[in-house]
């Protein structure tokens, strides 16, 4: 059910092991948030995206989680349009497993 | 650095599959593989008795599992009261259900205060007393005086414990000059005929190359492989390699079929929901509705201790009356509690409902089931680290030149159940020990014998076969199958029936690696690549896990056996060895004595009785 679903092949160096970091956090709650949603975009990300990804990874964990939950406010330089998909993404309006 | 990259020993890099694999050699005294809690602690004592240590590690050293404990660290230092590290034996003894060796334990209690005042000295940030003395807190099944009071022996710092003790290990290493290899996935040890561990063979994920290592000693720090399962806490790191790759070199684990289970883990996620959310009111229903821990703890209801419940729910999954599209799983509510109450009790969790589940917690439950937490069984050692073989007729043969720590090894501290805030510091006490082990029989700088020709050879094949798996099932879905067999016929309800079913089922899945696909060709960061390696790792441990439970005609601990009930110490007071023939896919499985000794005569062996909390 978690980890990884998609494959590496048809990325570039840089991207694959921003992949393998994202699902590798050490904590399964920041590997769900990083990881699932590397798996749905890292193949479609510019190269000022990715920049901005790698970033975000070195964000605390607590902080970022706090971030993306919406308990603590996102810092300007944070708040990127990439960081509100990243949200988003774990943003759900009705049970998943309804 | 103290980096030999002298040209292989064995001549010309292997050739598979027609394609050269260039191999880049090193030799140290020691390696460490692994660099969480148990293998920094062990990589400092190494690099400060002088040995030329390296830590090899598939993931930055503070992105291991251990940065995820929260609880705390046990040690009897008797801060906040009366204390004494043989009330702490006593207390992980009976918590092992007897199944822990005693001279192991004795060693771990004995050792834990100097250990944990060790880390305060490394910049540690405890919580304090207003006296300033370190603050400790009660925790499930620490007592004193053997059983009658409330002990008071958990140190933590916060709620980030593991967070500060990888954190100031991490610090403690590079102040050392320990040489550190950095995203290097370790695939597999390099045994002589002999038997000796001689090194390992490893991948650099950032470049793409093979790295071999030649040590004195090789230290696997590996962790847990809560992987294996559909539901489990630990982080995607945990996948158990260094216990496959002990398996792989023809060596036994031990005592696999005790895997504990939490039982309030989110469907789908496995992100824990504290006990606390049942503690503030929360309860658990079934696809009828009904609150089904009446039925099951007239009494404590929805507080029974973390075994029961999880039962309890595994039984009205089976029972046809489990929540969601597959029914398989329970529902928790706090849907009726006061949100205000909920966000200062219980932070975090509504937070964690959402987004895991997309459940609002004031108006819906959350889909939840058992989960599994901790890996009491692994690589066989004894209370110096080394990992111990049944040669000959002797159970405790040292296999030279290799040992194993942490969640990886089964020393066996935690027997058939680790207790609270006791992982933490068997990580520590058991690193440093491997470290002060290290500095006796490990000569700084002796020279070493070449490596037997072709030692990297079969490591090499295995790499090159996932590499170029032209198969048809994708990684994730055998995966998923692995995962999904462990949940359904190896967790908390175990029956003869079920655990055959399930012997049948997962022998299925391994037989399916044969027809493995990946897509990716590349050396570089391949997850396809990594993701099947893991796999690999994960099924021969789920393989043995199932068939040492299947094996074991009794209830101990976390394993539970409907058709056996209780506990047999005449039968079964032994430690279970698992082989693994790979070619052959069969298990074989024998046994070792339970060391009913202590390693001193400051305290008498604890004799067995019934465990009643």
């Amino acid at each position: 059910m978690t980890g990884t679903t998609r494959t590496s092949a048809d990325l570039d160096p840089r991207r694959r092991k921003i992949l393998f970091r994202s699902w590798h956090r050490g904590i399964r709650e920041m590997d769900l948030i990083m990881g699932r949603f590397a798996d749905a975009e890292i193949g479609s990300f510019t190269e000022a995206e990715l920049d901005t990804f790698e970033a975000l990874i070195e964000v605390p964990d607590r902080d970022l989680f706090r971030w993306i939950t919406g308990e603590d406010e996102t810092p300007a330089n944070y708040d990127t349009p990439l960081f509100r998909r990243l949200k988003g993404f774990h943003t759900h309006g009705a049970p998943i497993h309804a | 650095m103290a980096n030999d990259t002298s040209p292989a020993a064995d001549g010309a890099a292997p050739k598979t599959n027609g394609a050269a694999y260039p191999v880049t050699d090193h030799t140290f005294d020691v390696v460490v593989v692994g660099a969480g809690g148990a293998g920094l602690r062990a990589t400092v004592g190494c690099s400060q008795a002088g040995l030329r240590t390296a830590c090899v590690t598939k993931v930055f050293p503070t992105r291991s599992h251990t940065v995820a404990a929260q609880g705390g660290i046990s040690a009897a230092l008797g801060n906040m009261g009366e204390d004494d590290w043989r009330w702490h034996m006593y207390d992980t003894v009976k918590g092992s259900d007897w199944l822990g060796d005693q001279d192991a334990i004795e060693y771990l209690c004995r050792h834990a205060p100097a250990a944990v005042y060790e880390l305060e000295h490394w910049g540690v940030p405890f919580s304090r007393t207003e006296a300033g003395k370190i603050y400790q807190r009660p925790f499930g099944g620490m007592t004193t005086r053997f059983g009658e009071g409330t002990a008071q022996r958990t140190c933590a710092a916060a709620d980030r414990t593991g967070h500060a003790i990888l954190h100031t290990l991490y610090g403690a290493a590079l102040k050392n000059d320990t040489n550190f290899f950095i995203e290097y996935f370790a695939i597999d040890l390099i045994m002589d005929e002999e038997g000796r561990c001689r090194g390992i063979v490893a991948l650099d994920m950032t470049t793409g190359t093979i790295h071999r290592f030649r040590a004195q000693m090789v230290i696997l720090a590996t962790g847990g492989y809560g992987r294996a399962y559909f539901s489990a806490t630990s982080a995607h790191t945990c996948t158990g390699d260094g216990n496959a790759m002990v398996l792989r070199a023809g060596l036994p684990l031990q005592d696999m079929e005790f895997v504990q289970f939490h039982p309030t883990g989110i469907y789908g996620a496995g992100c824990l929901i504290t006990e606390g959310a049942r503690g503030e009111g929360g309860y658990l229903t079934n696809s009828e509705g009904e609150r089904f821990m009446e039925r099951y703890a007239p009494s404590a209801k929805d507080l029974a201790s973390r075994d029961v419940v999880s039962r309890a729910m595994t039984m009205e999954i089976r029972g046809g009356r489990g929540v969601g599209k597959e029914g398989d799983h329970i529902h928790l509510h706090l849907d009726h509690l006061d949100p205000k109450i909920l966000h200062e009790r219980l932070p975090g969790i509504s937070e964690s409902a959402k987004i895991f589940a997309g459940v609002d917690v004031t108006k819906e439950p959350i889909p939840v089931l058992p989960t599994v937490h901790y890996n009491m069984g692994g690589i066989p050692t004894n209370f110096y680290g080394e990992v111990l073989t049944k040669k000959n007729g002797d159970p405790d043969s040292v296999v030279p030149g290799l040992m194993a720590i942490g969640e990886a090894a089964c020393v066996s501290v935690h027997g058939a159940n680790r207790l609270g805030s006791n992982s933490l510091i068997d990580l520590v006490v058991f690193g440093r020990a491997a470290g002060l082990r290290c500095a006796e029989i490990v000569k700084p700088g002796e020279s070493q014998a070449p490596l037997p020709a072709g030692s990297a050879d079969k490591a090499l094949a295995r790499l090159d076969r996932f590499r170029n798996a032209n198969g048809t099932t994708p990684t994730a879905d055998l995966r998923l199958q692995m995962q999904k067999t462990m949940q359904n016929n190896c967790a908390v309800f175990r029956t003869g029936d079920v655990l055959n079913e399930g012997k049948t089922l997962i022998h299925e899945v391994w037989g399916g690696i044969a027809d493995v696909s990946t897509k990716d060709r590349s050396l570089i960061f391949n997850t396809d690549l990594i993701e099947t390696l893991e796999f690999d790792n994960l099924i021969t441990q789920a393989v043995v896990t199932m068939e040492s439970a299947a094996n074991r005609t009794e209830s101990r601990g976390a394993h539970a056996r409907e058709d056996f009930p209780d506990r047999d110490d005449k039968e079964w007071m032994k430690h279970t060895l698992a082989w693994c023939d790979e070619g052959a896919g069969q298990v074989s499985i024998d046994y070792r004595p339970v060391h009913t000794y202590t390693l001193s005569n400051e305290i008498e062996y604890i004799a067995p009785k019934a465990r009643v909390y």
